[in-house]
């Protein structure tokens, strides 16, 4: 039999019977649209993580207070509620350790920002300059504050683009006036360029004040929330990293590290648990989705068996007519190949628009990829032979008087 | 062309034997038609599906153009099916959801014919049947029981075979129409073919040349037709 004959063959099959063959169809299409858009989202989950850490800048080390581990009882108060960072930590930090580039300390908790009615809850970060080149912040529109003004408590606040949106409209260019923080008021003197990541974290959604404007008059308390460290290379890091919290243990009197009341991360450590958190959560996902498409399968087998029988007489008359095994066994292949195939197509438009629905209406980035579509079609196509081989073979292996004798 | 030494057939069926043909022997020449005759039951399809290369005789040889069916696989029987043998069975075996140029020209996909020879094949045969033009493009299950019996021996013809086996290919015709048939067997038989026919009925035994009686599966009569 040629390949044209066997298409047209194997058409007339599938749509004899519209109804069954879609919907055994439709168990491939949910199977390889779910295995498309888990695999998106987990994707997208995981390149949206890595490019928000990336983006708070390039070899940070970051130093967050932490409850002090005492024996016993371990009270963990929260990441950056506890109080056990000074501003003395970060300047013995900038005058005894070499290797560091430049330093931000922050405290930053969230306030009710208003201007003119408008109000919205967003996080207000006391740093120094800085802050800028740590942490990857660029100036959109007028000035960040100066040392100066850091140092004379000036009340000046510069919005990061959401917070401006927030408080005054997009496109409009807030410097001169006024908000109010916590009550207090503030002089806007810069607008902060959009950094985008969206969903976890926005950094776009905060206002930047002075330091110790925000130690003495927001919060009331001389704390610091975090220090952002930022190497002068990737590779003094790790010594770094170790002679920060060797300072800040012999600063703090703590003999034992393990007992440290703070925490000194490293960005690439950051990175790495979240891409691990999130490909757990992909495989997790895709392997749900996985089973589904196994179930899938399992109903072409169960519609093939079907058919085999149904056409018992058909394959007598065909193996009569001088059809060899291999022709059926081919014939009945290419009629569950069809159907996986047609479901794999059907899969990766539906997987792609359910991935792009995610991503519109949930908020959170996807990516269907190139390897993934084709991996669908390959896994489908698979599925197809795994499972229609068995009823093929059956099919081919049947002696063509019993089976034109088959009622 | 047909040579059986011995041919038998016994069906088991848990400790139950059945002997369907008890060892027959006989030849047919090529260019023969020949009608096999006897009772219902007596082994005449049984018989017909092992000169056919559709089944295996459980003891016995048989050759068809000095080669030994009986010992050939599968693939190999379906290739002497392909090449050299036309079926037109007692129950017709018609693709139900198909139409009937497509039943009629199924035989020669598998033959790997081109389709555009595949379709002038298939209605030549059919006219050659006597089947109304307009019923070509019908679905095989529109058909009355004498059409679809036309559109059976039309398949058999198709691949130009040069033996054609014929299980009651009159069973359900009225007379006139059988008449037909008979003379469409009569004169496929004049233009070279072979023709094993397959009846009950004396009357239509007689359009044959020759008529073998069979009987509980052996050959009781092998004789010749005297045509007037
Ligand atoms: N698979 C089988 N198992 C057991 N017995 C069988 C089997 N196939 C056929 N037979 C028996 O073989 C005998 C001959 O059958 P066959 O079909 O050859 O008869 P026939 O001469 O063609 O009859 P009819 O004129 O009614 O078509 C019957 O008695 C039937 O019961
Ligand atoms: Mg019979």
């Amino acid at each position: 039999m040629k390949w044209p004959d066997l298409f047209e063959e194997t058409y007339a099959a599938i749509t004899i019977n519209k109804a069954r063959s879609g919907l055994t169809i439709l168990g491939i299409v949910i199977g390889i649209a779910s295995v498309i858009a888990m695999v998106a989202i987990g994707q997208g989950a995981q390149s949206s993580i890595e490019a928000n850490i990336q983006s708070i800048g390039s070899n940070l080390i970051l130093i967050m207070p932490g409850s002090q581990r005492g024996a016993g009882v371990q009270v963990s108060s929260g990441r950056g509620s506890a109080q056990t960072l000074k501003l003395a930590d970060a300047n013995a930090l900038e005058k005894e350790i070499s290797g560091i580039k430049a330093m931000a300390p922050e405290i930053s908790r969230r306030y009710q920002a208003t201007a003119k009615g408008k109000n919205t809850n967003t996080q207000v970060i006391g740093t120094v300059p800085a802050y800028l080149d740590v942490r990857n912040v660029k100036i959109y529109s007028g000035n960040f504050f100066t040392g100066q003004q850091q140092k004379s408590l000036s009340k000046v606040a510069v919005l990061g683009p959401t917070a401006r949106d927030d408080l005054f409209g997009t496109d409009v260019d807030p410097a001169g006036q006024s908000i109010r923080i916590n009550g207090i008021e503030f002089k806007i003197i810069g607008v902060t360029k959009a950094k985008g990541g969206t969903g976890f974290g926005s950094q776009d959604d905060m206002i930047f004040v002075p330091l110790e404007t925000a130690q003495r008059f927001l919060a009331g308390e001389d704390y610091l929330t975090t220090i952002s460290v930022q190497a002068q290379d990737q590779n003094s890091m790790t010594t770094i990293q170790q002679e920060i919290a060797n300072l800040l243990l012999r600063r703090h009197n703590i003999a034992n590290p393990q007992a440290a009341d703070f925490n000194v991360l490293n960005q690439s450590d950051i990175v790495a648990t979240a891409s691990s958190v999130t490909s757990v959560f992909t495989i997790l996902l895709s392997s749900i989705a996985g089973i589904s498409l196994l179930v899938g399968g399992i109903g072409i087998m169960n519609m093939m068996l079907t058919t085999v029988t149904e056409r018992t007489r058909e394959i007598g008359l065909r193996k009569a007519i001088g059809g060899k095994r291999r022709d059926i066994n081919r014939q009945f292949l290419a009629e569950s190949v069809m159907l996986t195939f047609l479901g794999g197509i059907f899969g990766v438009i539906l997987g792609w628009l359910l991935a792009w629905g995610v991503s519109k209406f949930v908020n959170i980035a996807t990516q269907v990829s190139f390897v993934s579509v084709l991996l669908a079609f390959g896994v489908s196509a698979a599925i197809g032979i795994i499972f229609g081989y068995y009823p093929a073979r059956r099919a081919s292996k049947l002696n063509p008087i019993a089976a034109l004798r088959y009622e | 062309m047909i040579e059986c030494r011995s041919i038998t057939k016994i069906y088991v069926n848990g400790d139950q034997e059945t002997r369907v043909l008890g060892g027959v022997s006989f030849t047919i020449a090529e260019g023969e038609f020949v009608a096999v005759m006897g009772p219902s039951g007596s082994g005449k399809s049984t018989l017909m599906h092992i000169l056919g290369a559709l089944d295996y005789p459980t003891a016995g040889t048989y050759f068809l153009d000095g080669k030994d069916i009986s010992k050939m696989s599968d693939d190999e029987q379906a290739d002497i099916r392909k090449d050299k043998i036309g079926f037109v069975f007692q129950s017709f075996n018609l693709l139900p959801r198909a139409t009937v140029v497509r039943n009629v020209a199924l035989p020669l996909v598998y033959a790997e014919v081109p389709k555009k020879e595949r379709e002038k094949a298939a209605k030549l045969a059919l006219t050659q049947v006597g089947l109304d033009e307009s019923r070509f493009y019908h679905l095989s299950n529109q058909l009355s029981g004498g059409q679809m019996q036309r559109v059976a021996i039309a398949r058999a013809l198709v691949n130009n075979p040069s033996l054609i086996l014929a299980d009651e290919p009159t069973g359900n015709l009225d007379t006139k129409t059988g008449e037909i048939v008979l003379k469409t067997f009569e004169q496929l038989n004049k233009e070279g073919h072979t023709i094993v026919l397959i009846t009950h009925e004396a009357e239509v035994a007689r359009h044959a040349q020759r008529i073998i009686h069979i009987k509980d599966g052996d050959i009781i009569k092998d004789e010749k037709v005297d045509r007037p």
